[in-house]
C-alpha cells in the first residue's frame, strides 16, 4: 500500500508542478468547446441541443491527448525499468498511474464542465447530467487510453499515432455517455440503462486496461 | 533618473520599494472614490440599477487589452534588447491580465443576465474577450511549461507578439461571424452618448483600475525578480557542495 | 547467495549479441563485466535484471528469499538515473524508498553519505550530472537489495566520488552482497573479470 500511495502522490505532484501538464488538458477542453460555436453558429437553442455532444467530444479529446506522456516520461528517464523490477506487480503500478492521471487531468475536466455548460446554454439539470456522465465515463477513457500510452513506449512515438490507435476504442464510451446525457435532458428514453453501461465500461477498463498496458510495456522493454 | 537606472534589477527593487506604498494608498483612495461615485450614480431609465455593473465591467475590459499591449512592449524588450527585466515584466503581467479579462467576462455575463435572459450570449464583444482570455491562459501555460525562465521568455515573447498581431484579425472575424448569424440583439453601450453622470465615475474607476494594475504589476515583478534570485542562489548552493567545518 | 547464468544467449533486434555465456557470482564477490562497445555488457545486466528475456539459457539466484524473484532482490543502476527534475532531491529518494519497499534506512542518512544533504530540499533539476549519479547511488544505500547490477556506475563521478563509491561497494560486499558491474574504468576494488563479446 505504501508503494502504491507513493506512486500516486509522486505522479500527481509532478503533474501539478512547473512543467507538468495537468492544467493544459483543461485549457484544451475549454478551447475545443469554445471553437464549436464558430463552426456551427451562435444559435443558443442549437447549442443547447448539441451541448452534451460537444462537451463529450471535448472531454474525450482532452483526456486522450494528455495521456501521451503517461509512460514515455518514465521510460525516457529510466524510472520504468525500476518500476518493472519492483516488488509491486506491474499491472498494479499501471492501474495506479492511470488513477493518478485521472485525478490530475480527468477530474479537472469535470470541474470545468459547469462553466462550459454556461457557454453552451445548458440549464443546471443538463449540466449536472453531463458532469455526472463524464464522472462515470472518463475513467473508461483513461483506462483505454492507457493501453495506447503503453504502446507508444513500445513504438517509440506517441502523439497522433496514439490518438489514431485509441480513438476507435473509445467509441462505446462516447455513445453511452452522450446517450445518457441526452436521456437525462430530453427524455423519454431511460437514463439508467446507458448510465449503467457507462459505469460498466469504466469498471471493465479498470480490469482490462492495466493488464493490457503491463503486457505491452513488458514487450516493449529493451 | 533615467530609464537605464530602472533597467537594473537591483535599482528597480530599491525604487519600487519606495514607490509601492504610495501607489497602494493612491489606488485605495481612487477605488474608494470611484466606488462611492458609482454607487451614488443615478439608475439608467432602461436598465435600472444593473447599469452600475458597467463601472466595473468597462475598466476591466479596457485593461484586459491594455495589459496585452504592455506585454507586447515587454516582448519587444525581450526579443530586441534581450533585457531580463522585460522578461520579468511580461511574465508578471500575464496572470494579472488574465484576472482582469476573467472579471470582464464575469461582469459582462452578470450584466447580460437581465438583458438577454441568459448568462451567456455569443455576443461579438464578449466572444472576443473570451478568446483573449483563452490566449492569456495559453500564455500562462507556456510560462509554466518551461522550467528555464529565459528560454520560456523568448517563446512567450514570440507568442505575445503574434497574439498582438492576431487580436485585431480575431476581433474583425468575430464581428463578421456574429453579424452573419445574429439579429440586432447586441447591446448598445458606451461611446459618446454616455451621460456625464455616468462618464465621470467611469473615468475615475478606469483610472483606479489602471493604478491597481500598475501596483499589482510592480509588486508581481518584484516577486518574480526575487524568485529568480532564489532560484539562482539555490543552483549555486546545489553546485557549491556542503560547507565543510 | 549465488547468482549464476548457464549457456545464456542474447539476441537483440535479430542480431546475436553474445552466446553461450556462463558466469557465477557469490556473496561478497564483485565481478567486472568488460568488453568492447556493443559487446553486450548492458544487455547482460538487463538480462539479469529481468528487463530482457534471454534467447536461451537460464539465470538464477540461489540462497536469496524464496518468494522473491531475482529482479525483486536486485538494484539496477543504469545510464538513465530515474530522477524527476520537478521533484526535490529528498522527494526523489523518499519516493523510491516507499515504492521499492523492503528493508530501508533513513534517506537523510544516505544523502549525507553521498554528500548531497545540503541539496536535499532543492529540485533535482539543479543538480549536475555527477550529483545526479550520486543521488542514484543514494537509492542503492537507502533500500537494501543484495544484488547490485551497475552499468558504468562511475560515469560522471569525479575522483572523490569514485573513491567514495569504491568504499560503498566494499561495504556492500562486506555485508554479503554481490555485485556485477559493466565498466571501462577500474572500480577501485578487487574484482573478478568477466569478458563478453570478444570470442572471435
Amino acid at each position: 500500500m505504501t508503494a502504491l500511495s507513493a506512486l500516486i502522490r509522486r505522479d500527481i505532484r509532478i503533474a501539478l508542478r512547473v512543467g507538468g501538464g495537468a492544467l493544459i488538458g483543461v485549457l484544451f477542453f475549454l478551447t475545443v468547446v469554445v471553437l464549436m460555436p464558430f463552426a456551427i453558429g451562435p444559435d443558443l437553442a442549437l447549442l443547447a441541443r448539441l451541448g452534451p455532444a460537444i462537451l463529450w467530444l471535448g472531454a474525450l479529446l482532452a483526456s486522450l491527448l494528455t495521456l501521451d506522456r503517461l509512460f514515455t516520461a518514465d521510460h525516457d528517464d529510466g524510472s520504468l525499468d525500476l518500476i518493472t523490477m519492483s516488488r509491486t506487480p506491474l499491472e498494479l503500478s499501471c492501474a495506479v498511474k492511470a488513477v493518478a492521471h485521472w485525478l490530475a487531468a480527468g477530474l479537472p475536466l469535470i470541474i470545468a464542465t459547469p462553466i462550459l455548460g454556461l457557454l453552451l446554454n445548458l440549464d443546471v439539470g443538463a449540466t449536472a447530467a453531463v458532469a455526472l456522465t463524464l464522472l462515470a465515463g472518463t475513467p473508461a477513457l483513461t483506462f483505454t487510453g492507457m493501453i495506447g500510452a503503453a504502446l507508444a513506449v513500445t513504438l517509440h512515438r506517441g502523439g497522433l499515432l496514439l490518438a489514431v490507435l485509441v480513438l476507435p476504442l473509445s467509441i462505446p464510451v462516447l455513445i453511452f455517455g452522450v446517450a445518457a446525457s441526452e436521456a437525462a435532458i430530453t427524455g423519454p428514453s431511460s437514463f439508467g440503462a446507458p448510465f449503467s453501461i457507462l459505469c460498466a465500461l469504466s469498471l471493465f477498463g479498470l480490469v482490462v486496461g492495466p493488464y493490457a498496458a503491463a503486457a505491452s510495456l513488458r514487450q516493449g522493454l529493451d | 533618473m533615467t530609464l537605464i537606472d530602472l533597467a537594473n534589477p537591483t535599482r528597480f527593487l530599491a525604487l519600487t520599494a519606495r514607490l509601492l506604498p504610495w501607489l497602494v494608498v493612491a489606488t485605495g483612495i481612487l477605488l474608494a472614490v470611484g466606488l462611492y461615485q458609482s454607487a451614488t450614480a443615478p439608475d439608467d431609465y432602461q436598465q435600472g440599477a444593473t447599469v452600475k455593473i458597467m463601472f466595473i465591467h468597462v475598466p476591466n475590459a479596457w485593461l484586459s487589452m491594455f495589459v496585452w499591449a504592455v506585454m507586447s512592449l515587454a516582448a519587444l524588450g525581450t526579443l530586441v534588447w534581450r533585457h531580463p527585466l522585460a522578461d520579468v515584466a511580461a511574465k508578471a503581467a500575464a496572470p494579472i491580465g488574465a484576472a482582469f479579462t476573467f472579471l470582464a467576462l464575469v461582469t459582462g455575463s452578470l450584466w447580460g443576465r437581465p438583458m438577454w435572459g441568459t448568462y451567456w450570449e455569443w455576443d461579438a464583444r464578449l466572444t472576443s474577450v473570451l478568446i483573449l482570455f483563452l490566449m492569456y491562459l495559453g500564455l500562462i501555460a507556456l510560462w509554466r511549461a518551461v522550467e528555464d525562465p529565459s528560454r520560456a521568455a523568448r517563446a512567450a515573447a514570440v507568442l505575445t507578439l503574434v497574439g498582438a498581431l492576431n487580436l485585431p484579425i480575431i476581433k474583425f472575424s468575430v464581428d463578421w461571424w456574429n453579424t452573419l448569424h445574429q439579429p440586432a440583439s447586441v447591446m448598445r453601450m458606451g461611446g459618446p452618448t454616455l451621460d456625464r453622470a455616468f462618464l465621470i465615475p467611469l473615468l475615475v474607476m478606469a483610472l483606479a483600475f489602471s493604478l491597481l494594475f500598475v501596483t499589482l504589476h510592480l509588486a508581481a515583478m518584484r516577486n518574480e525578480i526575487l524568485r529568480r534570485r532564489v532560484r539562482a542562489m539555490q543552483m549555486l548552493q546545489a553546485q557549491a557542495g556542503k560547507p565543510r567545518a | 547467495m549465488r547468482l549464476s547464468g548457464r549457456e545464456v544467449d542474447c539476441v537483440r533486434g535479430g542480431r546475436e549479441v553474445f552466446s553461450n555465456l556462463n558466469f557465477e557470482v557469490v556473496s561478497g564477490e564483485a565481478v567486472a563485466v568488460v568488453g568492447p562497445n556493443g559487446s553486450g555488457k548492458t544487455s547482460l545486466l538487463r538480462l539479469i535484471a529481468g528487463l530482457l528475456v534471454p534467447a536461451r539459457g537460464s539465470i538464477t539466484l540461489e540462497g536469496g528469499e524464496a518468494e522473491l524473484t531475482l529482479a525483486e532482490q536486485a538494484h539496477y543502476l543504469g545510464h538513465r538515473d530515474a530522477l524527476k527534475p520537478a521533484l526535490s532531491v529528498s522527494e526523489n529518494l523518499s519516493f523510491w524508498r516507499d515504492f521499492l519497499g523492503g528493508a530501508a534506512s533513513d534517506p537523510a542518512e544516505s544523502l549525507a553519505t553521498v554528500e548531497l544533504d545540503h541539496a536535499a530540499h532543492l529540485p533535482a533539476a539543479y543538480l549536475s550530472a555527477g550529483q545526479r549519479r550520486r543521488l542514484s547511488i543514494a537509492r542503492l544505500l537507502t533500500v537494501y537489495r543484495p544484488v547490485w547490477l551497475l552499468d558504468e556506475p562511475t560515469n560522471a563521478l569525479d575522483t572523490a566520488g569514485q573513491k567514495l563509491f569504491a568504499s560503498l561497494i566494499g561495504d556492500h560486499l562486506a555485508r554479503g552482497g554481490l555485485i556485477m558491474a559493466a565498466t571501462h574504468t577500474p572500480l577501485g576494488i578487487t574484482a573478478r573479470t568477466l569478458r563478453v563479446g570478444d570470442v572471435s
